[in-house]
């Protein structure tokens, strides 16, 4: 994100600038990392001891019945706003690059609101679960699920905060076209989050 | 042509020396020094460990230390050694010499290379704070759960080895991120990927095993935080958990890490034999084919370390022809070396001795790794006192011995000052023995019934023999490495002078001074085939003219920043904030890094 | 060069390879006892023979790489004079005759080495005596489901008959490893793991715990009592004796007297009294908090945290083979045991008297 440190046309080996090389570098490592996460709970599924489980019924030693306790409509939702959000940003993306500034600030803010609703979404669907007898401890099912989309939810509120101070730079007319890469930057990381969650949306709650 | 897009930043007027200059340094040469000096401190630390374990082993039944203390010290010498002693020796070289082996001026991302060194020194701290309130980790340094759980280790040592190696993690992930793209795209004009010294191949690959590695040991150490502090059963079995997930979680990181530990020595080693053989590296595709191969299998073997778990032949039979397979690329490598020496004219000084002896002793060490191969021997085998052996043949028979050719081969460079020849020689000599007679036996202790991690044995298993000529051995070590001290130490000051290319080098960083001024080369070089500095004398018909000292007017390096070790800061008392239980410091931590990279993301280079 | 100088340059070479060659003969030359390489059980046999096999071809390349590397490096040392060396890149027929020869090296150990893996991983038949194992920390437990034994420590398995162990752990991981007769296998909770073997010599051998598993690992061995038919018979009759799996445990104190008294060769006299004085400090001292004794409330326990000690005076060794059993070594024990063994989770409620010790060293002496 630095202002000035890089020429127009840093001359590489590649041709690529290397801030965005090291944004797809670090993507790479993240891969890894979520793959970790998906495995386990992967790895996990069915194995919990006890309930409340995420796509059957449980009844309770005490005789309480749970539901299956995700709620999958809302976060469908959530994961449309999620994948249009990705579209947004291109097109801010768009309006930066061809110096649109409307263009710019309408998209990028579209993408911020989604971030935004996305998040809040995951903090209502967690205080809800917490509510309704699943914690981090409970069993598998929440430990792992609450680690996997804990930590994406973490990824898409860094993402947030990052696409709002660029927002800020746009509201400021410090994004000229010649700086729009630090929106493409961003924006990259933001695809990946999207992207993520498209591998994480099937698996835990489409899948049963 | 300039490569650096750095070169177009306003110039300030740098600091050259006193504290601040250090700690705001950004320019990777004085990085790579701190990275060299911290970690052979660590190193030096670690041997102290190893010293009073080999003490305590020396006799049967002793009670020099405790078996608490015992479990402390062997699990910290494995940690000290492989997190704060190899792999930031190897960043040493990465950070000093990646650079101007391809022709730039500094790394991709200079204050991302700061923050990395600053993160490093603070989990180095970190883990060792440890030592402070009696509480070293003790779980041995792949840490098996369940025994890590709360319920069997109630102390913070385990809570101190998971926040140490996580900052480690981030240390090792952003300077792979800023070595892996340097490489990639910071090469001079002329070299392509093909015709970079093998130093810098082999380092490129070690970054792409840390930046796959990493993130899967990450996850697990926050899944075992997470059982220990947040009530989560991921390796609990009462909840449902399995501890085996945690070995095979493990083993995938720590399988390549052994990798990371020795692809930069066999770098090294590479770079080395040619110029004391006076004759180019034997096979040089086939040495980066294989090193990559190396890596690409080596996500695929990890559970041989999990042979006797009971995974069932089928797994144990993949797992083992893997392993097996694994040996091949391996073997061309070390031949491939010896090719390089064969029909060469080669000159016995301290750097080729080291590097002689790391073929040597690599060769053991890989031949009892192929005999690990094989599970029904491995059922023997592991957990013994002979993987010991094999690890320690590879890992100091290995990758110290080539770090230490190395330093005798690059100090000449960083320094402006040659190491006493004769020194380094007593210095190798006394290495070859104190080693050898440390680490072979443990050949035969492990196949004659020593189990690992034991603080004590028993008189009547005549374990005591042995034990006590590795004790021996042990301290052979400690002399040689004091020899090497004062040869440092001495040389600093009142070595010889060293010319820009003292040993007839053919990569780039022997055409500039030595010590290199701060921006590299007074102009950028183009290459046009490997072995440039070879290629230019044979042009010439005989040796480069000493290069000169130039002003550097007109020459734009990266200024100097506060901003990286601010953020390390952060990192730091984040972590910090788990070990004293204190939400609140975990969110100054977090504040800290965020105005970190704030400041410096909108600070200009 | 002269003669002496040449030498010594060979000896430069030639001393740090007869030193590890030294090194390695001396290292067959003494008596262990817990060696793997002298095996007298099937399975052990088995898993020797592929290490051999990997040894020998191992030590064929050590002898052919070190060769060819001390070679160059004798025969192209820079002498005086010499010319630039050729300037050769490679060799590709080179690279493939060297990639090619260790593929059929390893094809050569992968061979046998996937025979054993699957003759090892087969669980013995019926005619196997089955055996549980379980790991604590830091002591072993062992029972024969079909005898209805428990003990701990000492492992008796009658010559010549398949003994098939089934695995697992109250605590952490362990590894149960008996290098002897078998190999090692790792013990996980709430999972069972195998390994097999039959011994064909009778006599003592030990084994430890192969995997680190907190302060006392290093101190978690036991033995293996390979014997007679006969012997092993008598072994598990008197072990019946107070077994918490016959009768929840529950014998009467004149069976007791007279098994003990048949046992040890003392006087039914003698063996009351030490039941007697015994049985009371036993009580007083807190053992029965830890420990399932025949004759006392808790014999019929399997749960305890500590092993059995209906028999242990029939043990060989005390604490996991820490100590010989002796009367002196039984009465540091009880005085301390964490001056024995730091950190073990023998926790006395209280020192114990003299006397109490005095009467425990004769009461765990008797029941063998």
């Amino acid at each position: 994100m630095s202002q000035d440190a890089h020429a127009m046309h840093p001359e590489t080996s590649t041709g690529l600038d290397s801030r965005k090389m090291a944004i797809w570098t670090f993507i790479g490592s993240e891969c890894l990392f979520f793959a970790t996460l998906i495995s386990t709970y992967v790895v996990y599924r069915g194995k919990s001891l006890t309930g409340p489980f995420p796509h059957a019924e449980w009844t309770s030693p005490t005789g309480q019945v749970f539901e299956p306790i995700l709620e999958i409509k809302l976060v469908t939702v959530g994961t449309a706003l999620l994948l249009f959000s990705s579209l947004f940003v291109v097109l801010a993306l768009y309006g930066a690059q061809h110096n649109k500034r409307g263009m710019l600030l309408g998209w990028l803010g579209a993408t911020i609101m989604c971030g935004v609703f996305f998040v809040s979404m995951q903090v209502y669907e967690f205080t809800h679960f917490v509510h309704k007898g699943l914690k981090l401890s409970t069993n598998l099912f929440g430990a792992s699920f609450f680690t996997l989309t804990g930590f994406h939810g973490t990824h898409v509120t860094i993402g947030v905060i990052w696409l709002f101070t660029v927002f800020l730079l746009a509201l400021r007319r410090k994004l000229p076209p010649e700086k729009a890469l630090n929106l493409e930057l961003a924006a990259l990381y933001w695809h990946f989050v999207d992207v993520v969650w498209i591998v994480i949306f099937p698996v835990v709650y489409l899948m049963d | 042509m300039a490569t650096s897009a750095l070169d177009h930043a306003p110039a300030h007027a740098h600091e050259k020396s006193g504290l601040w200059s250090w700690i705001t340094t950004v320019d990777h040469k004085r990085i790579g020094i701190l990275y060299g000096a911290s970690a052979f401190i660590f190193f030096l630390l670690g041997g102290l460990e190893a010293l009073l374990i080999r003490v305590q082993l020396a006799n049967p039944e002793q009670h020099v230390v405790s078996p608490e203390t015992y479990n402390q010290l062997f699990t910290m010498h494995g940690t000290t050694m492989i997190f704060l002693g190899v792999m930031p020796l190897s960043a040493m070289f990465f950070n000093y010499l990646i650079p101007i082996m391809i022709g730039a001026r500094d790394v991709a991302f200079p204050r991302l290379n700061a923050m990395s060194y600053w993160v490093f020194l603070a989990g180095g701290l970190l883990l060792n704070a440890s030592w402070l309130v009696h509480a070293a980790p003790d779980q041995g340094w792949f840490g098996y759960a369940n025994l890590t759980e709360r319920q069997y280790s109630p102390g913070p040592n385990v809570d101190f080895w998971i926040v140490g190696l996580q900052v480690l993690g981030i240390a090792s992930l952003a300077a792979a991120v800023n070595f892996f793209v340097t490489i990639i795209n910071l090469r001079t004009k002329g070299m392509r990927l093909m015709r970079m010294p093998m130093f810098v191949w082999m380092s490129l690959v070690t970054q792409v095993l840390l930046l796959l590695a990493f993130p899967v040991i990450t996850v697990a150490l926050v899944m075992l935080m997470m059982d220990r502090n947040f009530g989560t059963h991921f390796f609990i079995p009462a909840g449902g958990g399995d501890p085996i997930l945690w070995q095979h979680l493990f083993w995938v990181f720590g399988h390549p890490e052994v990798y990371i530990l020795i692809l930069p020595a066999f770098g090294i080693v590479s770079e080395i034999l040619p110029v004391f053989s006076r004759k180019p590296l034997f096979g040089y595709a086939a040495m980066v084919f294989s090193g990559c191969f190396i890596a690409f299998l080596g996500f695929g073997v990890w559970s041989h370390h999990m042979f006797s778990t009971g995974m069932g032949p089928f797994a144990d039979t993949f797992f083992s022809l893997m392993t097996m397979l694994i040996a091949i690329p391996t073997g061309v490598k070390i031949f491939n070396w010896i090719g390089t020496i064969w029909g060469g004219r080669l000159e016995f000084k301290t750097p080729m001795l080291f590097a002689l002896g790391f073929i040597a002793m690599f060769i053991i060490g890989g031949l009892s790794g192929v005999m690990h191969s094989s599970p029904p021997a491995d059922l023997q085998q592991t957990d013994t006192y002979f993987v010991v052996a094999h690890f320690h043949y590879v890992l100091f028979g290995g990758s110290i011995f080539a770090l230490t050719a190395g330093a005798y081969y690059w100090f000449p460079k960083m320094s402006g000052r040659m190491l006493d020849e004769g020194l380094g020689k007593v210095h190798f000599w006394l290495m070859m023995l104190g080693f050898n007679l440390t680490f072979f036996p443990m050949h035969f202790l492990g196949l004659n019934g020593m189990p690992r991690r034991v603080y004590t044995y028993p008189a009547d298993l005549n374990f005591g023999f042995w034990n006590m000529m590795e004790t021996v051995g042990a301290f052979v070590l400690m002399v040689s490495l004091l020899v090497f001290i004062y040869n440092l130490l001495r040389s600093v000051r009142h070595g010889v002078v060293a010319p820009a290319d003292p040993w007839g080098g053919a990569t780039l960083e022997w055409a500039i001074p030595s010590p290199p001024q701060e921006w590299n080369f007074a102009e950028i070089p183009e290459v046009s085939g490997r072995d440039p500095l070879w290629e230019w004398e044979r042009a010439r018909g005989g040796k480069l003219p000493e290069p000169q000292r130039v002003s550097g007017k007109g020459i734009h390096l990266p200024n100097p920043s506060y901003w990286p070790i601010v953020t390390a800061i952060g990192i730091l008392v984040f972590f910090t904030g788990f070990i004293v239980g204190f939400p609140y410091v975990n969110i100054a931590g977090v504040l800290v890094t965020f105005i970190g990279i704030y400041s410096w993301a909108f600070e200009p280079a | 060069m002269s003669l002496r100088l040449a030498l010594r340059r060979q000896a430069r070479v030639w001393a740090p390879a007869m030193f590890l060659v030294v090194l390695a003969l001396a290292g067959c030359a003494r008596d262990y006892p817990q060696t793997t390489l002298a095996p007298k059980g099937d399975f052990g046999r088995i898993v020797d023979h592929v290490f051999m096999t990997t040894f020998w071809w191992a030590t064929a390349v050590f002898v052919l790489v070190e060769g060819a590397l001390l070679y160059a490096i004798v025969k192209f040392r820079a002498r005086p004079g010499a010319p630039e060396p050729e300037q050769t890149h490679g060799n590709t027929t080179v690279e493939i005759i060297w990639t090619i020869i260790p593929a059929a090296i390893l094809a050569m150990i992968a061979v046998p080495t996937v025979k054993a893996i699957f003759q090892t991983a087969k669980e013995p038949g019926p005619e196997a005596l089955q055996v549980e194992v379980i790991g604590h920390q830091w002591w072993w437990e062992f029972r024969y489901p079909a005898l209805n034994i428990v003990t701990a420590d000492e492992l008796h398995v009658p010559v010549g008959q398949t003994v098939n162990l089934r695995m697992t752990t109250v605590d952490v991981i362990h590894s149960f490893w008996l290098p002897t007769f078998a190999g090692k296998r790792d013990v996980f909770p709430k999972r069972f793991n195998n390994i097999w073997f039959k011994a064909d010599t009778t006599g003592v051998f030990s084994g430890q715990c192969a995997e680190f598993c907190g302060v006392e690992h290093g101190r978690m061995a036991f033995r293996v009592v390979s014997e007679t038919p006969e012997e092993f018979q008598a072994w598990s009759t008197r072990q019946q004796m107070g077994s918490p799996l016959i009768g929840g445990g529950m014998v009467p104190d004149t069976t007791v007297a007279t098994a003990l008294a048949a046992a040890t060769g003392d006087s039914l006299a003698q063996v009351d009294s030490i039941l007697a004085r015994g049985k009371a400090a036993f009580m007083s001292g807190g053992c029965i908090g830890c420990h399932a004794m025949v004759g006392t409330p808790m014999a019929g326990q399997t749960a305890l945290i500590g092993p059995n000690l209906s028999h242990v005076g029939s043990r060989h060794t005390i604490a996991a083979g820490t100590l010989p059993m002796s009367d002196e070594n039984l009465a540091r024990w009880l005085h301390n045991p964490d001056a024995v063994k730091p950190g073990v989770l023998m926790k006395l409620p209280r020192p114990l008297t003299d006397d109490e010790v005095t009467a425990l060293v004769a009461y765990l002496r008797l029941h063998q």
